[in-house]
């Protein structure tokens, strides 16, 4: 099985994601007029909204990537549905960081709750936050995985009606910015787009460039343990999945024929053909 | 077969075949994956490679036909501690589709007619040992899988149980043991178990005591 | 790489015979009456719940140092309460199967895995009945302003669609957090923000019948949102149930 490296995407990506951020840093400063109620707080905006778009959708990306983990049962999507989850949990943070300084500096408080979005951000960032806590709490790697795929679909699925929810009790007192981009003036609503594919090209990076870390490390775990002859310690309790690199293990031979890994053999008794493995 | 604990191999390289009516007694230390064989076996584990086949049906997949027709004696006894030796069998028999007079039998058959009714912490680990026989046997399986039954036994307990799950009970059994004398006048296959790998796997007549005792050094 | 278990029948005939396996029903006839006997037995759950609830809205006297409350405060209380009381009976759902084997014993049944989720989620919903039939009352006595009477109606639909959520999500949350190391503290994290739509909508639906003056009736809009949310909930907590009983 020919070995494909696994980050062969990272570079191409990188550089389109720092393309685009310098893009729209460029647009914020230079080209997005200032807007006349707020004045130059207002450009948190263009950072803020990108973040919790970006943010929600990775979550339910998670939940999403768990449905094929518990259809699958491959270890590989559990991965990438906890590199999905973890980084939109990052950039969840920053979104209510960038929110809190937007209402401090626009309504002179830290937390506004009347800002629906903002307000049903908080309660999933309150739930995702306990998915590493969860995972940590659960030894057998392989039950982890599967329960943190069932705590993602759960939550992945909990976000749309949880929006709606906080949305229909939030008492409309200020103007809700996320349905205003919607009626945004050119200038405004390209800088916004522009953002919004940054934030974007960014958080896949980011996750890109985890999960070739793990998977690499795992790749090296696994030579450690067949150079040591299985002598290698095993990893202590994590919150995150191992991969198994099954894609990178040199071939199996099939039952039957020699292994060359000096499996074991017993005698008499045994079924004919029946190889150690 | 293979089961894996994270990226390690709990239970690897076993691959034997025991026809029906026949007792496989297991040996190995603590940690050997005698207990992953048998969960495994009883459908509780999954499998994660090769092939196994239970009483004619291949795991995971055709797992439900097999439930029901295998007793599992494991080290827990699978009670619940405030309810009595009738209610818990009772639970049981529910769960299989089995009547009122199926549990007074078995009760009977183990001697514990007499304190049924009171809550399972309240009896010595020799009865609850004799009720978790009960209901290990109380749906009748053709197929057993016991983990150390005698533990907590006196003989006169282990005479009572004998028929029940002993080899002369005629169904087919799969059992871990500690205690070589004993295990092997009962076995017909024996397979030692170290590390998750078997060492040693054959016929009962041909390993002595003194092979066995190795596995543990 | 095979283990083959093979049991030729003594008689070719005799395997067939196989037992009728127990329905859907029996079966979460069967662990209801298991869950309510072993409830009966340790009186763990109810009765702390509703102690739990009762002492609540006394500290919720002192803490707000008020005589009496009406419309949005008394519909917060009571929800909250009921809810952290809730919690307390979600914690020990599956504790006695955990430590005493009993998932083994169900798993190793005939039986179709989802009465398990049923029995318990119904068991639960029993449980937040009679939670309930102890709390209300104390409620109107204790801190309710005006009668409850005429609000009983609305109150008991809006509890009663809010305590199909909290059966639904609390039961899945339970097998989750059961078999983990923290599992006391975990089950109220995970729980609280699910249970937010529930409040959300159950005290919005409440506050309103529970006013002095203008009272009003129960919005069909917070009922419908209960239901739909309950709706979800509850597929979800089938499709995902079997997950969480494998090994």
């Amino acid at each position: 099985m020919a070995q494909r490296p696994y980050g062969k995407g990272l570079r191409p990506l990188s550089i389109a994601t720092v393309a685009a951020m310098t893009a729209a840093l460029a647009l914020v400063f230079f080209y997005a007029p200032l807007e006349a109620e707020q004045g130059f707080l207002q450009k948190i905006f263009y950072v803020h909204v990108p973040l919790a778009i970006v943010s929600l959708c990775g979550f339910v990306l998670g939940g999403l990537l768990a449905i094929q983990h518990l259809r699958t049962r491959d270890p590989r999507w559990d991965m990438r549905s906890y590199v999905a989850i973890h980084m939109a949990l990052i950039f969840g943070l920053a979104t209510l960081i960038t929110g809190s300084i937007w209402a401090k500096g626009s309504w002179g408080h830290w937390w506004v709750w009347d800002e629906p979005t903002l307000v049903s951000f908080l309660i999933v960032f309150l739930l995702y936050a306990t998915y590493q806590p969860l995972r940590f709490a659960i030894e057998d790697p392989e039950r982890q995985a599967r329960y943190a795929s069932v705590f993602a679909v759960t939550a992945g699925a909990f976000v749309p009606l949880n929006f709606i929810a906080v949305r229909m009790s939030t008492s409309f007192l200020h103007p809700r910015t996320l349905s205003s981009t919607s009626n945004l003036p050119g200038s405004m609503g390209l800088t916004f787009l522009v953002s919004l594919i940054a934030i974007g090209l960014l958080y896949a990076t980011l996750c890109k460039y985890e999960l070739t870390v793990k998977h690499t490390r795992a790749q090296v775990r696994a030579l450690r343990r067949r150079l040591l002859d299985d002598g290698a310690p095993a990893r202590g309790r994590s919150a995150a999945p191992s991969a198994l690199p099954d894609d990178d293990a040199p071939a199996r031979p099939a039952p039957g024929q020699p292994d060359g890994l000096g499996a074991q053999r017993f005698g008499a008794g045994s079924a004919p053909g029946t190889v150690g493995g | 077969m293979v089961r894996r604990y994270g990226e390690r191999e709990a239970l690897s390289g076993v691959g034997l075949s025991l026809p029906a009516g026949r007792t496989l007694v297991v040996f190995g230390p603590n940690g050997a994956g005698k207990t992953t064989l048998l969960r495994v076996l009883a459908t509780l584990l999954r499998p994660h490679s090769g092939r196994v086949s239970v009483l004619g049906s291949e795991l995971p997949d055709a797992a439900w036909e097999v439930r029901g027709r295998v007793g599992l004696l494991a080290h827990e006894p699978l009670l619940y501690r405030e309810l009595s030796a009738v209610q818990n069998l009772r639970y049981h028999a529910r769960l299989h589709g089995l009547d009122e007079e199926r549990v007074q039998e078995m009760l009977e058959a183990v001697a514990l007619h007499g304190r049924s009714d009171e809550p399972i912490r309240t009896l010595s680990r020799g009865m609850v040992q004799r009720v978790a026989v009960a209901r290990a046997v109380l749906h009748d399986p053709e197929l057993l899988l016991l983990d150390e039954p005698y533990a907590n036994l006196d003989p006169a307990a282990v005479e009572l149980v004998s028929p029940l799950i002993g080899p002369r009970s005629g169904r087919t059994r799969v059992v871990c043991s500690h205690d070589p004398g004993g295990g092997l006048s009962e076995a017909d296959l024996v397979l030692g178990l170290r590390g998750g790998r078997p060492e040693l796997l054959a016929e009962a007549r041909e390993v002595s005591s003194e092979r066995i005792a190795e596995l543990y050094r | 790489m095979s283990a083959t278990l093979d049991t030729s029948p003594a008689t070719e005939g005799e395997r067939s015979v196989a037992r009728p396996q127990p329905g859907l029903w029996s079966t979460v006839a069967a662990v209801m009456r298991k869950e309510l006997l072993v409830e009966l037995r340790t009186l763990e759950s109810v009765p702390g719940m509703s102690l739990f609830a009762v002492t609540t809205f006394v500290v919720f006297h002192f803490a707000l140092n008020r005589g009496s409350v009406e419309g949005d405060l008394a519909a917060g209380i009571l929800w909250v309460t009921l809810l952290f009381a809730a919690i307390l009976g979600v914690n020990r759902l599956f504790v006695a199967d955990a430590d005493q084997g009993g998932f083994d014993c169900f798993l190793l049944a005939p039986v179709d895995r989802t009465a398990l989720l049923i029995a318990k989620a119904a068991t639960l919903l029993v449980y937040l009945v009679a939670l309930e039939l102890v709390a209300v009352p104390a409620f109107s006595i204790l801190l309710l302003g005006p009668p409850i009477g005429p609000a009983l109606g609305g109150t008991v639909a809006a509890l009663a669609l809010g305590d199909l959520g909290v059966a639904a999500i609390g039961t899945l949350v339970a097998a989750m957090a059961v078999r983990t190391r923290a599992r006391d503290l975990l089950g109220p994290l995970l729980t609280l923000p699910l249970f937010v739509p529930i409040v959300i909508g159950g005290a919005r639906c409440t506050a309103p019948l529970l006013e002095l003056s203008h009272r009003g009736a129960p919005s069909g809009r917070w009922l419908t949102t209960l239901g739909v949310y309950d709706l979800v909930f509850g597929l979800i907590a089938y499709a995902l149930f079997d997950f969480l009983l494998e090994d």
